[in-house]
This record gives structure tokens, C-alpha cells and sequence, in this order.
């Protein structure tokens, strides 16, 4: 490859010469997004932490290219779009329901079109005369039409797009109505796309809905047992909650709700009363969590399930919540799983040992997924969220090492930059980054679809995620990156 | 035929400028032109008077019975009053429902694409009460009306409101050609009512068009569905009407970039004519009576 290594740059250097790029305005205003990771101050936890310096949750900088979305995909595209047997509606003209059909790969059992509609794409198809004399009538109609098309539907989400906002439509009084017309939960969502800075105050609107809409409601007749948990914040993309609900099955936990991937409104409406919240996204579930331990009493602790030291830690954190007969299985799945995880890391550590990562992805894999690398030998050189708050790169801190480079709400042309620069042996990100980093000769993977691959949560979910970064890296493509005929004779 | 004139009447809500706008319109007539009324407020009662009736149906109403303004003809919409005025009201949502704003943007585009505008001397807009968004800022936008007449009476929420509509110009002056063709007062009686408008004229830097004149018959010929013109035509009210029209008609190009002002500004103007008191003494005044 004729690729020319740099000398490896410092990476304050590194970043003060992005920052000369920008009009001085600009780039005062990002400086306080990027940032290195700084040695813990003597005497504090790690918890107190090497990057919450970094500035975050805040508008992005006019002009720049940014990964960001709106709260209108926060809350259909991740919250409320796979509860799999209600119906989201997408309210208001048609590109946002249409072109966000399908984006996220929420897996699902059930019939699609009978009894599960997580692939369906409903839309209100605003018109102009929609606009002018209001949508509630349209929407009433919708509701009707999709009650009487689809009636094992078991409750309908109505996801506001920007215009709903705009002219004032009463989708709450909407609701109410068509709740009592045909007694189905119907949930009017305020998510309108130019609320807040990025998606996650959608994911903010959505779980405030849950709250009001389903959780306020009936209450539900399930007979808790003294062992159920909720898993809380798995989108169950390529069947992650599926590889982590065996875990949790395993070490003798009954699982009541999964939030929101493969869920049911029911597993909703009975998730308080479970024993204790297990949320695995924090950035866009732990607002229901806070609101269930303050008004149902039930307690909740993060997990991860990414790689087997992160996946044994929480194992055992969630067993010692309970009693010992849990606390014993936990012990027993470990061990259990132990000579797959031998058998996984013999193979491919010694592949992908040493190799650098970069990272760039939502509000919970930058560093959930660490110390999966971290288990399989590999460093992560720089790592960022798109819509992380402070308490996100709080939690940072302890997964990541000193001098990592941090890069908050990053732009396009700042994180080319970076990866230009440091060259690293992978990235992980999204699809708007995957074919440049890719055409600069650098492997890539996507951390928010995996890919089209997947699990990779648990331990099952730890073999395909060693394998698929095997592939990426070590894919024999890379050696041909360069023109034959350009090769020196 | 001469280049089509484009004006529209804007003022506070109940200052009379469908009234106004309508009688003034009928006397144009008389000079010969050709006028095309284009109703811009939901209440659709911008054309009663030219045509003799009751509301006609709107642009909006039809097009949302029909599916949409694509399936609209333009003689569904485009009714003939007076002496051959052609009268048009874009309407709008039921109040407290839906964008009455984006309402007025369709229904004048409607009419512009399917020639509502040609062999027309005149386009006459007839706004609602204020500029409250940009789609009632439509009439004021580039190449739509050159001229803005105020509607406006000596009460002082109709001097607030004339100033903002003056922002709106100001606003719309600088990046389209629209211009302040001057204030029409509207007698309501208040206290040195002429003069005010004449001060208000004078710091917006535009004419006092004309004052007209507070008079019952208006009233009689409205509760008839007809304008003065056509009530009484020779009456002391129709001619006031037709001295109306004639200085708009030789207003022409003459209309000015306005120069509002502040809310000190109007108050100030307000406490020189001595009708209004100062915050200070007027507290001090509330404070001496409940002592």
C-alpha cells in the first residue's frame, strides 16, 4: 500500500489543527467538543471522569456537516417504532415516514401485517388542504381505517412530524377520542422534528408518553414473580435483546418487558411491576427508568452486554441484586460460557491484536463497546457520540484510556480529519461515514445496524462481533487498494 | 390596457377595511377599470357588497371538497358583482384549527396560475387585521401588491396597529418593490382624530390619503349588502368614496419605503397631543385618587 504512515501526531496538536480550518467563531465554539482523554486527579474515583470536560447536548455549529437527527427520529425511528403490535403513525406529509421505513433492523417475531407492524410504514400524507384546515379529521380517519384493516393492532402511536406543531393540531384531544371510539391505547406523541438539538430529546418526548399514555393507564393484571426484570433500552437490532434475554433467562431471571425491541404494548404496561429495570441504553431509556422507581418503587442499574468481561461483570452485578440461588446460576452461565470465549478469542485475538479502533456512533455504544476491543486485544485510539449528554461522558471515563481522543457531536470534516490522521486499523460508525472511510483504505464497520450482521450482544452476540471485525480488517481488499499500475516497478 | 395595479388594504381587525375597500372599489369602477378583489381573510367578507349576497364559496372551501386546487376550475371560484368586478375570497380554517396563513399563500397562487390576473386593470388584496404571519405577508412580497393603504381611525390601538404593518413593509420594501401607499382614516370621532392620522402620516413618512368621514348611510347600505355607491350614489357619503378612489388611481408609483417607529416613539407622539398621560404621572394620578 502506498499509503505513508505519519508519524503519530499528539492528538491537542491534532486538534488545534483541525480547528484552524474554522472561522474563528466556529472554531472557538467546537474546541469545546473535542477533547483527550486526561488522567483521573489523584484522589478521585475514575468515575469522575478523564473526558466530562467535553461540551455537549448543545446546537450544532450553522454550516457544518453533522450526523445528527431530529426528536421526530428519536422517538418513531427508536423508541416507539418497534413496539411491534401497535401501529406508528407517522403524522403528517409523507418523506419522513417514507424515508425512514425500515432504517433500523428491529427484529421481531410475530405475523408482519397481522399481528406485528414494526416493517410497515403508515403516514397521514399531509396535503396542502391538510395543512390549511387542519389534520385532526384526517387522523381520526387514519386510526379508523388502520382499526378496521388491522384489528389485532393493539394500540396506535401517533409520531407528530414538524407541521403538526406548526399549525397547532390537538392530536391529545384526537387521542382521547378515538381511545374511547374503539378502546385502544392511542398515544399522541409531541415529537415534532424541530424540537431540541438532536434526536434525543425525541427519545426524552417519547419515554414522557409512555409515561402519560401507557403506563398512567389501567394498570395490568399480570402476577409478578419475585424474580422479573425489564430489559430496558435494547433495540433489538439483528436480535441483540434476543442474545441477552438468554443470559438473563439463564441465570434464572424472568424477563417481563423488553424496551422497545421485539416489544408488546402489554410487556409496557406490566414492566412496573418487575423487580428491577435493567437498562442497557441509557441516553434514551433512563427517563422511564427514573420515572418507575420514583412512582412504582422499582430500582434500576446499567448493564453491559458487549464482550465477555463486560458481560460477566454484569452478570454478576445484576445476581447480586437478587438472591443466592441467582447469584450461583450467574457463576454457573459464566463458567458455562467460558470455553466459548476461550475458543472465540484464540482464534481471533491473535488476528486482531494491537489493531486501533476509532469509534463514532449514538449515545451508548462509544462506550459500551469499548471494552469488547478491549477483550479482544484491540485499542480504541478515538471514540464520540452524536447526541450524548454530560452524565454520558461521566460514564465514559472508565472504559476509556488516557490520551483517547474524544470528539463530541463531530463533523464531517473533523472526523475525516481524524481518521486521515491517525489512520486507524478500524472505524466504527454509520452509513453516511462507512464509504469514505472505506475509499481512504481504511476498513470499516457500522456500529448502529451492525452491518446487516449481528447479535452482538451476549456471548453469542460476542462470536459474530469478533468475526465480523476479523473480516473487516483482515479482508485480503486491502492489500489491492492501490492500482497495480501505480505500484513502483 | 395598462400594467396591472396590484394594492391591497390592510388595518386593524374592525376598522372597516372591507367596507372601506369595497366602496372605494365600486367607485373605480367609474373611472373605467377593471378590478379583480382577492379576499385574504378566512371570515370571507371581502366581497358581500359587490356582490349583493351572502358569502360566496372560497378558494380553500372548494378546493377541500374537491380534493385540491389542482381540481379547481377558476370560474368554480371567481364570482362577477358590481359593474363587473370579479370577486374572489381565498378563505380559510374554521378559527382555532388549522394554517389560515397557508391558506392565503395557495389561494393566491391558485389564482395567478389560472389567470384570475389577466385582462384585469386592478388586483385588489383585502388582508386580515395584522401581518401575523408570513402567509397573510403574502399580498406585501415581491410582485404582488406594489401599493399598501392602511386602514386606520384616531383610536390608538389602530395607530399601534398601522405602525406594525409599516414594520411589515419596511420589512418586505427592501427585498420586493412593495411600497406605503398612504393612511386612510376611518372617522371613529376620537378626540383630534384628523390631526393624529396626519402625525402618524407624517412620521411614516407617507400621505394621509383621505378622512373619511363617519356617516350613518354606510350602515344602511351595508345591512342591504350593497355599497354606497350602489345605495345611494348620489349621496355626500359616495362622493367622499369616489374622491377615495380617485387619489388612489393618481397614487400610482407614488407610494413611499415607510419609516415606523418605536413604541416610545408612538406613545410620545400620542402624550404632545395631549390625549394620552405619561406612565408616571398617570401612576401617580391612580395613586392620589386611592389614597
Amino acid at each position: 500500500m502506498a499509503k505513508d504512515i505519519p508519524d503519530p501526531i499528539a492528538p491537542e496538536k491534532l486538534i488545534e489543527e483541525v480547528l484552524s480550518a474554522y472561522p474563528a467563531k466556529a472554531a472557538k465554539k467546537r474546541a469545546k467538543h473535542l477533547g483527550v482523554a486526561e488522567p483521573v486527579p489523584e484522589g478521585e474515583t475514575e468515575i469522575v471522569s478523564k473526558c466530562d470536560t467535553v461540551k455537549s447536548n448543545v446546537k450544532s455549529v450553522p454550516g457544518v456537516m453533522t450526523i445528527r437527527g431530529c426528536a421526530y427520529a428519536g422517538s418513531k425511528g427508536v423508541v416507539w417504532g418497534p413496539v411491534k403490535d401497535m401501529v406508528h403513525i407517522s403524522h403528517g406529509p409523507v418523506g419522513c415516514g417514507h424515508y425512514s421505513w425500515s432504517q433500523r433492523r428491529n427484529y421481531y417475531t410475530g405475523t408482519t401485517g397481522v399481528d406485528s407492524f414494526v416493517t410497515f410504514q403508515f403516514t397521514t400524507d399531509f396535503q396542502e388542504k391538510d395543512i390549511v384546515f387542519g389534520g385532526d379529521k384526517k387522523l381520526e380517519k387514519t386510526i379508523d381505517e388502520i382499526n378496521t384493516l388491522f384489528p389485532l393492532a393493539k394500540g396506535i402511536s401517533v409520531q407528530s412530524e414538524c407541521p403538526i406543531g406548526l399549525i397547532g393540531d390537538d392530536i391529545e384531544a384526537v387521542a382521547r377520542k378515538k381511545k374511547k371510539d374503539i378502546g385502544k391505547t392511542i398515544v399522541p406523541v409531541r415529537c415534532e422534528g424541530f424540537r431540541g438539538v438532536s434526536q434525543s430529546l425525541g427519545h426524552h418526548i417519547a419515554n414522557d408518553c409512555i409515561r402519560d399514555w401507557v403506563l398512567d393507564g389501567e394498570g395490568s393484571e399480570y402476577e409478578a414473580t419475585p424474580y422479573d426484570v425489564n430489559i430496558i433500552g435494547d433495540y433489538n437490532i439483528g436480535g441483540d435483546a434476543w442474545s441477552s434475554r438468554i443470559l438473563l433467562e439463564e441465570i434464572g431471571l424472568n424477563v417481563v418487558g423488553s424496551w422497545s425491541g421485539d416489544a408488546t404494548l402489554a410487556e409496557m404496561e406490566n414492566a412496573p411491576k418487575a423487580k428491577l429495570n435493567l437498562i442497557h441504553c441509557y441516553r434514551s431509556m433512563n427517563y422511564i427508568c427514573r420515572h418507575m422507581e420514583e412512582k412504582h418503587g422499582v430500582p434500576w442499574m446499567e448493564y453491559n452486554f458487549f464482550g465477555p468481561s463486560q458481560i460477566a461483570a454484569s452478570l454478576r452485578a445484576i445476581a447480586a441484586k437478587f438472591d443466592k440461588t441467582i447469584q450461583d446460576k450467574a457463576e454457573a452461565v459464566i463458567a458455562k460460557y467460558q470455553p466459548l470465549v476461550d475458543e472465540i478469542l484464540a482464534k481471533y485475538k491473535p488476528r486482531l491484536e494491537g489493531k486501533k479502533v476509532m469509534l463514532y456512533v449514538g449515545g451508548l455504544r462509544p462506550r459500551h463497546v469499548v471494552t469488547a476491543y478491549d477483550d479482544l486485544g484491540m485499542e480504541i485510539a478515538g471514540t464520540g457520540y452524536e447526541f450524548a449528554h454530560g452524565d454520558d461522558y461521566k460514564r465514559t471515563g472508565e472504559h476509556i484510556k488516557e490520551g483517547t481522543l474524544i470528539y463530541d457531536d463531530v463533523t464531517g470534516y473533523e472526523l475525516e480529519k481524524f481518521i486521515e490522521t491517525i489512520r486507524p486499523d478500524l472505524v466504527g460508525s454509520g452509513i453516511k461515514e462507512k464509504y469514505p472511510t472505506q475509499k481512504m483504505g481504511i476498513p470499516f464497520r457500522q456500529m448502529h445496524s451492525w452491518d446487516y450482521s449481528g447479535p452482538y450482544h451476549g456471548y453469542d452476540g460476542f462470536a459474530i462481533f469478533a468475526r465480523d471485525m476479523d473480516l473487516a480488517i483482515n479482508n485480503p481488499i486491502w492489500g489491492m487498494f492501490d492500482a497495480p499500475w501505480k505500484k513502483s516497478a | 390596457m395598462s400594467a396591472l395595479r396590484q394594492i391591497a388594504f390592510y388595518g386593524k381587525g374592525g376598522i372597516g377595511k372591507s367596507t372601506t375597500s369595497q366602496n372605494t372599489l365600486a367607485a373605480l369602477v367609474e373611472l373605467d377599470q377593471k378590478i379583480l378583489i382577492v379576499g385574504c381573510d378566512p371570515k370571507a367578507d371581502s366581497t358581500r357588497l359587490i356582490l349583493n349576497t351572502k358569502l360566496q364559496d372560497t378558494v380553500l372551501h372548494l378546493a377541500a371538497e374537491a380534493g385540491s386546487v389542482e381540481d379547481l376550475e377558476l370560474e368554480d371560484v371567481m364570482k362577477v358583482g358590481y359593474k363587473g368586478i370579479k370577486c374572489t375570497e381565498a378563505g380559510g380554517p374554521e378559527p382555532g384549527v388549522g394554517c389560515a396563513g397557508r391558506g392565503v399563500i395557495t389561494a393566491i397562487n391558485f389564482l395567478e396560475e389560472n389567470g384570475a390576473y389577466d385582462d384585469v386593470d386592478y388586483v385588489s388584496y383585502d388582508v386580515l387585521g395584522d401581518v401575523v404571519c408570513g402567509g397573510f405577508a403574502m399580498p406585501i412580497r415581491e410582485n404582488k401588491a406594489q401599493e399598501i393603504y392602511i386602514v386606520m381611525s384616531g383610536e390608538m390601538m389602530a395607530l399601534y396597529a398601522a405602525n406594525n404593518i409599516a414594520k411589515g413593509i419596511l420589512k418586505y420594501a427592501n427585498s420586493g418593490g412593495v411600497r406605503l401607499g398612504g393612511l386612510i382614516c376611518n372617522e371613529r370621532k376620537t378626540d383630534r382624530e384628523l390631526e393624529l392620522a396626519e402625525a402618524l402620516s407624517e412620521r411614516l413618512g407617507c400621505k394621509m390619503i383621505h378622512f373619511v368621514p363617519r356617516d350613518n348611510i354606510v350602515q344602511h347600505a351595508e345591512l342591504r349588502r350593497e355599497t354606497v355607491i350602489q345605495y345611494a350614489p348620489d349621496c355626500k357619503q359616495a362622493n367622499e368614496y369616489r374622491e377615495l378612489a380617485r387619489k388612489i388611481h393618481d397614487n400610482s408609483g407614488k407610494g413611499v419605503v415607510p419609516t415606523p417607529i418605536t413604541m416610545e416613539e408612538l406613545e410620545e407622539m400620542l402624550m404632545d397631543f395631549g390625549i394620552m398621560q405619561s406612565e408616571e404621572d398617570r401612576l401617580a394620578q391612580i395613586a392620589a385618587s386611592e389614597a
